[in-house]
């Protein structure tokens, strides 16, 4: 239980977080309202003549297959990003823990990718998978597998899903490695002595412990897969083939920035926050209360 | 060293003449945003600083952007938060959304004439001058780099396959029969295309003199439709699908994403702008040389003439009367035939003015570069008509992305030819609607 603390003089307390609330009221609760204002304008690019729609800007996304077909690839994306980011992390991490010689070298070469710019490792992705001079998909041409991204939209969406995923691995990687060191090793070992496999060890006593670890890590990188992932698409595919890859923020980038549409693209942002929020608020409601924090 | 020296210089000329001259000291800055990188960036410096060095009272800045999507929108977030610079190049289909901010622009034609530069508009090749003109025939915008899709083909390829390396295919049935004797020589495709949109849809309605929209393609109106879903267009997409499903036709990306599929010789023809000259000469090792585009025989008025892509320099308004006397000069200084004669040489651009290209006709340069013509040509093949003058719709940055999804879908094999360009057309007039209420006044 928290303690109470009175405060004597009246001003004081509000003075004490005034710095708090005026960092959230211009950086957050400032622009929030601006992008609510302007998702009720109907506005010419140079912003030379405004007219005020009310929610047309938010009824027009609802009945625009392409909004709709945008929010389905952002959910198979973000799902996608942040399984192929969490399994892949976890599997590393169970395997540099058991590994004694040259940890250290193993561990900082599982970190590197996280260094890397969101755009770069896209890039990097995009040259590896390029049909023509790309050195991944020369191999699977040379395995018979038919691969273009630029056409094939299933092929887009798997290499952004790769390439975002790669970045966010050796985050995850950092997490689930310090959650298994402070794991006590006499847990393991008792299960070991009742003759339980090291899989079923896995199941039972480890992954059950390394909950906090893996539910701070989903919430973290289902706001990567949904926030930060643009540059990786901006430098790829731009949301192409067909829209196959045309995730939520990239279409506010796209309406906003390219087709100076700002009142859809404010009014798609607005939506977006939305769903962060109640994202959020699930996620620490019901998931969290599965979750065992360690004493 | 140098602003110590220019101080002193400065103060003596105070000392002597007095006060006012002082302020001439320090030559004005006019900012240039601009969108183009790499070889064209440097080749645009080239120029900038021919102006700076040419006279003393005003220096231009060139300033990097980003490409054409980003500069044009950086510069419209400027304007909004009163930063914006002086001039901006604005690529073609930004027209429209230039034109229509009246309060934004200062439209050539008035600049020159406040300023008192001489300023002839029939200076400017008709197929240039038409695209950023207003129906009263005056010029809001100053024509800088234009180009124009050709037909880039790999001659060695063609030597090889037992064709004439001089005789490059004329009709879409030609290339479509030169691909295969190509192929059959081991080549792994026959062509390919960069900016679908503007190649295979916008240049090859004016080609074939077919309307992509109502109202003049645009020019006559906001209230204007696109058409291109006509049989024409159907056809042509219908035949690339079909040439991709025999493997003759590749695509390779929406911008110039397919460019190394030509230079390193795996399809023998490309379909792209001409101003690829410069990247292609340095990088290609085989010989090639550039052709008109191809047209169906059987459409009568085919070929008519193509239509420009690239840029213009748009001024912005809110700056002092010193700055635009400055950027009257500047643009003066840029449509000497000189100057666009180097320019067309280091770029693969079009000369915009005709004294420029009688310069290089004059000078051989044609005879030494062959092909290289080849835009130009195109551009003035024929009279431009309504079809054929170029395009202004509204948000037509965002209709090239619609047809870009569109043919992609063709591409992957999800929708026809015909189900696509419908979508396209109906996607598109929502955004010409949208455009023109924004824009409604």
């Amino acid at each position: 239980m928290l303690k109470r603390v009175h405060f004597k003089h009246p001003v004081l307390p509000y003075l004490l977080v005034a710095p708090q609330l005026a960092v959230t009221l211009v950086f957050f609760i400032w622009p929030a309202g601006q992008a609510l204002w302007q998702s009720m304008l109907v506005e010419d690019a140079f912003g030379l003549s405004t007219e005020f729609v009310w929610f047309e800007n938010y009824l027009a996304l609802l009945s625009d297959p392409q909004y709709l077909n945008s929010i389905k690839v952002t959910v198979v994306f973000t799902v996608s990003v942040t399984a192929l980011g969490i399994g892949s992390g976890l599997f590393l991490a169970s395997m540099a823990d058991r590994v004694i010689r040259f940890a250290t070298g193993y561990r900082t070469l599982l970190i590197t990718p996280y260094a890397v710019a969101p755009a770069v490792a896209g890039v990097l992705w995009l040259f590896m998978f390029n049909p023509t001079v790309g050195i991944l998909a020369y191999l699977m041409h040379g395995l018979g597998i038919s691969w273009n991204p630029l056409v094939n939209g299933s092929d887009a969406m798997v290499m952004v899903i790769i390439a975002a995923a790669w970045k966010q691995i050796s985050y995850n990687f950092v997490f689930f490695l310090a959650g298994l060191q402070s794991i006590p090793r006499s847990l393991i070992e008792a299960a070991a002595i009742d003759g339980a496999g090291p899989f079923r060890r896995f199941w039972t006593v480890i992954f059950p412990l390394l909950s906090p670890t893996t539910f701070f890590l989903m919430v973290v990188n289902l706001v990567y897969a949904f926030f930060e992932t643009f540059a990786t698409i901006h430098a790829t595919t731009s949301g192409g083939p067909a829209n196959a890859t045309n995730i939520m923020v990239y279409k506010v980038y796209r309406d906003g920035f390219e087709g100076l549409d700002l009142g859809s693209s404010a009014a798609q942002s607005v939506v977006l926050m939305l769903i962060v929020i109640a994202l959020t608020i699930i996620q620490f409601r019901y998931v969290e209360k599965r979750v065992e924090y360690g004493t | 060293m140098r602003t110590s020296k220019r101080w002193l210089a400065a103060l003596t000329t105070t000392a002597i003449v007095g006060v006012a001259s002082a302020a001439q000291a320090e030559p004005i800055t006019i900012e240039f945003w601009h969108g183009l990188g790499g070889d064209t960036g440097k080749a645009l410096e080239k120029i900038t600083d021919g102006f700076n060095e040419s006279q003393d009272a005003y220096q231009i800045k060139p300033v990097y952007k980003g490409n054409y999507t980003e500069t044009m929108t950086a510069a419209i977030s400027a304007f909004r938060a009163q930063e914006q610079p002086a001039i901006v190049q604005v690529f073609e289909v930004g027209t429209a959304t230039m034109m229509n901010a009246e309060g934004a622009i200062y439209p050539v034609h008035q600049l020159m004439d406040d300023q008192d530069v001489a300023f002839d508009e029939d200076d400017y090749i008709p197929a240039v001058a038409s695209y950023y003109t207003t129906t009263d025939g005056e010029m809001l915008s100053m024509p800088f780099n234009s180009s124009s899709p050709v037909m880039w083909y790999n001659k060695d390829a063609f030597e090889a396959a037992g064709l004439d390396p001089n005789q490059p295919p004329e009709t879409w049935s030609e290339v479509a029969e030169y691909s295969r004797k190509i192929m059959d020589n081991g080549y792994e495709c026959g062509f390919s295309i960069g900016w679908q949109s503007w190649v295979a849809i916008e240049n090859f309605s004016a080609w074939h003199n077919s309307p992509i929209g109502t109202k003049q393609n645009g020019f006559g109106g906001l209230d204007t439709e696109l058409v291109f879903n006509n049989d024409l267009v159907t056809r042509h997409i219908a035949d690339l699908r079909e040439w991709q499903q025999e493997g003759i036709f590749q695509y390779g990306g929406r911008r110039g994403e397919s460019l190394p599929m030509f230079i390193n010789g795996k399809c023998a023809m490309w379909l792209n702008s001409s101003a690829y000259y410069g990247g292609i000469k340095s990088q290609a090792d085989f010989e090639f040389g550039q052709a008109f585009l191809p047209h169906y025989a059987d459409v009568e008025d085919a070929p008519q003439n193509s239509i420009i892509g690239g840029a213009t320099l748009w001024v912005l308004r809110g700056k002092d009367n010193e700055q635009y006397q400055g950027v009257a000069r500047f643009f003066d200084y840029l449509s000497q035939p000189e100057v666009q004669f180097t320019w067309h040489q280091d770029t693969g651009y079009v000369p915009i003015t005709t004294a420029a290209y009688e310069l290089a006709q004059e000078e051989g340069y044609y005879e030494e570069n062959p092909g290289t013509d080849t835009a130009i040509k195109q551009l003035s093949l024929n009279e431009p008509t309504p079809n054929s003058k170029g395009l202004r719709f509204g948000n037509f940055v965002q209709i090239r992305d619609v047809i870009n999804e569109e043919l992609e879908a063709v591409w992957s094999g999800d929708k026809s030819a015909e189900d696509a360009l419908d979508s396209a057309v109906e996607r598109g007039n929502q955004l010409l609607r949208k455009f023109e209420r924004q824009n409604a006044s």
